[in-house]
């Protein structure tokens, strides 16, 4: 049985609870509703939540568990002697995987049979044809201990699915079962009710966070991988950057966070005051005609894809900033040699930034009083004087907020960056040469053929985890900030 | 009745110093203000009185042009400061703005200093040569405004961090230290105690000796014992305009004399 028929059963069952434990509940009343504690839908919510919320969190728990436990058991059946020179048992897990989702193909397309493929004396030869046939991918032909753990694999799985769904049924039925009896005129199904929405939210609560702590996790391992085959000195301390597949690789992080943080400020220095100046002139000055046109434009502006504005980098900032500053250009300065520069991705980054920044210090300049803007006019100052020295202030915890929330932004773009950054990882302050960032290596690192054994590839889970503690950081650090100031305020 | 023959009653006339005519304000479709004749004299409290909602506050704005910073407000008529129209093209409504303060109905102090607060005008149109000057002004308004013995161990702290009614009076002090030729307030009191409230008071009769002062008050007694002249508004009308003993003690139109004594409002 699919999930989505459990899930539809489920449902039923709610819908179903929930007219059965109305009517108990009117009944119980002598069909007087005003004799309920409670309206008489809650009785009903009451049994369908009570049916609906333990089932659901029990699938969630035993759908994020069971793939673990089938892999453990599985993987401790492949004897040492089915792992060839030069392989691990990572990978032969990752055959027998194949195998068995083979099997199930060709099942489900009528090659094979149930019995056929559960038969553990069966000719491997013959059914590596047969799998073939049907169109599965297999990398190599089957050998006898991949397939006996293929067939445990399949094995496992289906009786936890069976398990599983027996189990979800059981608990669905048990509690519309309990709800169902406990429903009587004198049951507080109101407060009951406000439990099981709470119980929902923070089921719902819980699945993002577990998502954000599972990336952590995954990063983290491979991360640490990365560190038994490279010396975490090099990696944080070194000074250069230069991957060899053939080994003897140097990846140190520190020119390629120089060349992340070096666009970000100049991606910084274009949107901070571009995007405030406009936030400043349409909610100060604009009239309401003139914002009601600018503000959906300037929007316009956060909808483009970044691989837009990498394009627009490529074809028509970069010649363009050439044509002035290259040699023969129009300064006649020849200080840029390539339309891959610092100052071509970090202008397009801030251009692609000033929507953020500027939405966000609207809203927040929006937000101080109109009462303040009045006592400064009524004192004479100008309108000038008093943004600057009543509205900016009073608003400044919010736009500190903004800005660090773009930087963190900018931190974390990469199309831009690997479109018009240039890949050369080195230390300069000079913003006419190409540099290359983070992002663009981790990019870089994991395209083509990679080998998830090699340092070369494992870096980028490396500089992947550092990236986003640094960002992480950022937002923390823009959290404060706001925190602070605000108290200082009200 | 004590009350209203205590303060003595010049009854010479003074120089005119706000003249309006036919002023009619509208917001947006409501017209708030119908055809408001008003004649506010120098050195002298003018106290607006009505019911809620009948347009003092919206008249008093009109006066230093705060309404322009409502986009559906339109005042029509002239108001003449010192004969000259203020709704002329030609006056900066920022220079009438540091000639005639105000203290707003809700303190609005700026999240700054108590002492960045009452510097605030000084330091816009540059009043004080130098910090000392400064210091000395801003200890000036401060008194003035009643509130220098509580702050004045704590200058620096937020101007937000006080209490409603001191708030209020650091707005007053705030309003005082630009040194305008008039000031308007906007229910001044209405956050204060009895104290605070006598103190601003005395306040409002010392800025009488050298300026213009226009009150709106809800509370009769005030109006009675701080203004020479008082002016009812009903309902966007000015009913009745004229001296305070008169208004208080013989009103002329029968809607004054429901209010004050407390029928309509
Ligand atoms: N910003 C505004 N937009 C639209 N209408 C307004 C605005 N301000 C005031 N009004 C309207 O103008 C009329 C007069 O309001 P105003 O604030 O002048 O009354 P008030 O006499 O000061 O009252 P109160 O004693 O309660 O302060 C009211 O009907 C009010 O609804
Ligand atoms: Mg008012």
């Amino acid at each position: 049985m699919a999930l989505s028929w459990l899930l539809l059963i489920l449902l039923a069952l709610a819908v179903i609870g929930y007219f059965a434990g109305r009517s108990r509940a009117l009944a119980s009343a002598d069909g007087d509703a005003r004799a309920l504690h409670s309206l008489p839908s809650y009785y009903g919510y009451n049994v369908a939540l009570t049916a609906l919320i333990p089932a659901l969190g029990i699938l969630i728990i035993w759908l994020l568990a069971q793939p673990l436990i089938v892999e453990n058991t599985v993987s401790g059946m492949i004897p040492d002697t089915a792992i060839s020179e030069g392989s691990d048992r990572g990978l032969v897990m990752s055959e027998v995987r194949r195998v068995a989702y083979g099997l199930d193909g060709a099942i489900a397309s009528g090659l094979l049979s149930e019995a056929q493929a559960r038969n553990a004396d069966a000719d491997v030869q013959a059914l590596t044809q047969s799998l073939k046939d049907a169109g599965q991918v297999l990398t190599q032909d089957i050998s006898k201990p991949i397939l006996l753990a293929a067939q445990k694999y399949r094995g496992i799985t289906s009786t936890g699915s069976i398990a599983m769904q027996m189990a979800v049924l059981i608990v669905a039925l048990v509690g519309a079962a309990l709800a169902y009896i406990r429903t009587h005129k004198e049951f507080r199904a109101r407060n009951v009710v406000e439990q099981g929405i709470l119980a929902l939210l923070l089921l719902a609560a819980s699945i993002a966070i577990l998502t954000t702590v599972g990336i952590v996790l995954s990063m983290l391992f491979e991360t640490m991988n990365f560190f038994q085959l490279h010396s975490w000195k090099d990696f944080f301390l070194g000074s250069t950057w230069a991957p060899n597949f053939r080994g003897g690789s140097e990846l140190s992080i520190l020119p390629l966070l120089w060349g992340t943080l070096y666009i970000s400020l100049v991606a910084l220095l274009v949107a901070v005051p571009v995007g405030l100046f406009a936030a400043i002139y349409l909610s100060e000055y604009a009239t309401g005609a003139t914002r009601s046109i600018a503000k959906p434009l300037l929007e316009i502006l956060a909808g483009i894809p970044t691989i837009v504005y990498g394009l627009f980098a490529l074809l028509t900032v970069g010649p363009a900033l050439v044509s002035l500053f290259g040699d023969g250009g129009a300064l006649g300065l020849g200080w840029m040699a390539s339309s891959n520069a610092v100052l071509t991705a970090g202008l397009v980054m801030g251009i692609m930034l000033i929507p953020f920044v500027s939405s966000l210090s609207d809203d927040i300049i929006n937000a101080v009083p109109q009462s303040m803007r009045d006592g400064s006019l009524g004192l004479g100052a100008t309108k000038s004087e008093t943004v600057r020295q009543v509205v900016l202030p009073a608003a400044l915890p919010g736009i500190v907020g903004a800005i660090l929330l773009a930087a963190s932004r900018a931190i974390g773009e990469t199309m831009i960056v690997v479109m018009a950054a240039g890949a050369i990882a080195k230390f300069s302050g000079n913003p006419f040469e190409a540099m290359t960032t983070i992002t663009t290596r981790i990019v870089s690192q994991l395209t083509g053929d990679t080998d998830f054994a090699s340092p070369e590839t494992l870096v980028a889970f490396a500089l992947g985890l550092t990236l986003f503690i640094i960002t992480l950081g950022l937002n923390i650090f823009a959290l404060y900030i706001v925190r602070k100031y605000r108290e200082q305020y009200e | 009745m004590n009350d209203m023959t205590r303060v003595e009653r010049t009854v010479d006339s003074k120089a005119i110093k706000i003249a309006a005519n036919d002023v009619q304000v509208h917001y947006g479709d409501t017209h708030a203000i119908k055809d408001v004749n008003v004649e506010i004299e120098d050195k002298t409290v003018t106290a607006f009185i009505g019911p809620s909602g009948c347009g003092k506050s919206t008249f008093l704005r009109c006066l230093n042009r705060m309404n322009d910073t409502i986009d559906i407000c339109r005042v029509t008529g002239d108001i003449l400061l010192d004969g000259e129209d203020i709704y002329d093209k030609r006056v900066d409504p920022v220079q009438l703005r540091a000639k005639v303060g105000m203290v707003f109905q809700k303190p609005n102090p700026f999240p700054k200093s108590i002492y960045d607060n009452v510097a605030y005008g000084p330091r816009i149109h540059g009043l004080a040569k130098n910090k000392a000057e400064l210091d000395e002004l801003v200890e000036k308004s401060l008194r003035r405004g009643a509130i220098w013995d509580e702050v004045k161990d704590r200058l620096d702290a937020p101007g937000t961090g006080l209490s409603g009614g001191q708030q209020q009076r650091l707005c007053i002090a705030r309003a005082v230290a630009t040194e305008p030729e008039v000031l308007l307030m906007d229910e001044p009191c209405s956050a204060l105690d009895p104290i605070a409230t006598a103190q601003v008071e005395e306040l409002i009769d010392d800025l009488r000796k050298r300026y213009s002062v226009v009150i709106v008050t809800h509370s009769m007694q005030q109006a009675a014992r701080v203004s020479q002249k008082t002016a009812f508004f009903h309902l966007g009308n000015l009913v009745e305009f004229g001296e305070t003993g008169q208004i208080f003690t013989n009103p002329e139109d029968p809607r004054t004399e429901s209010y004050i004594t407390g029928r309509i409002g």
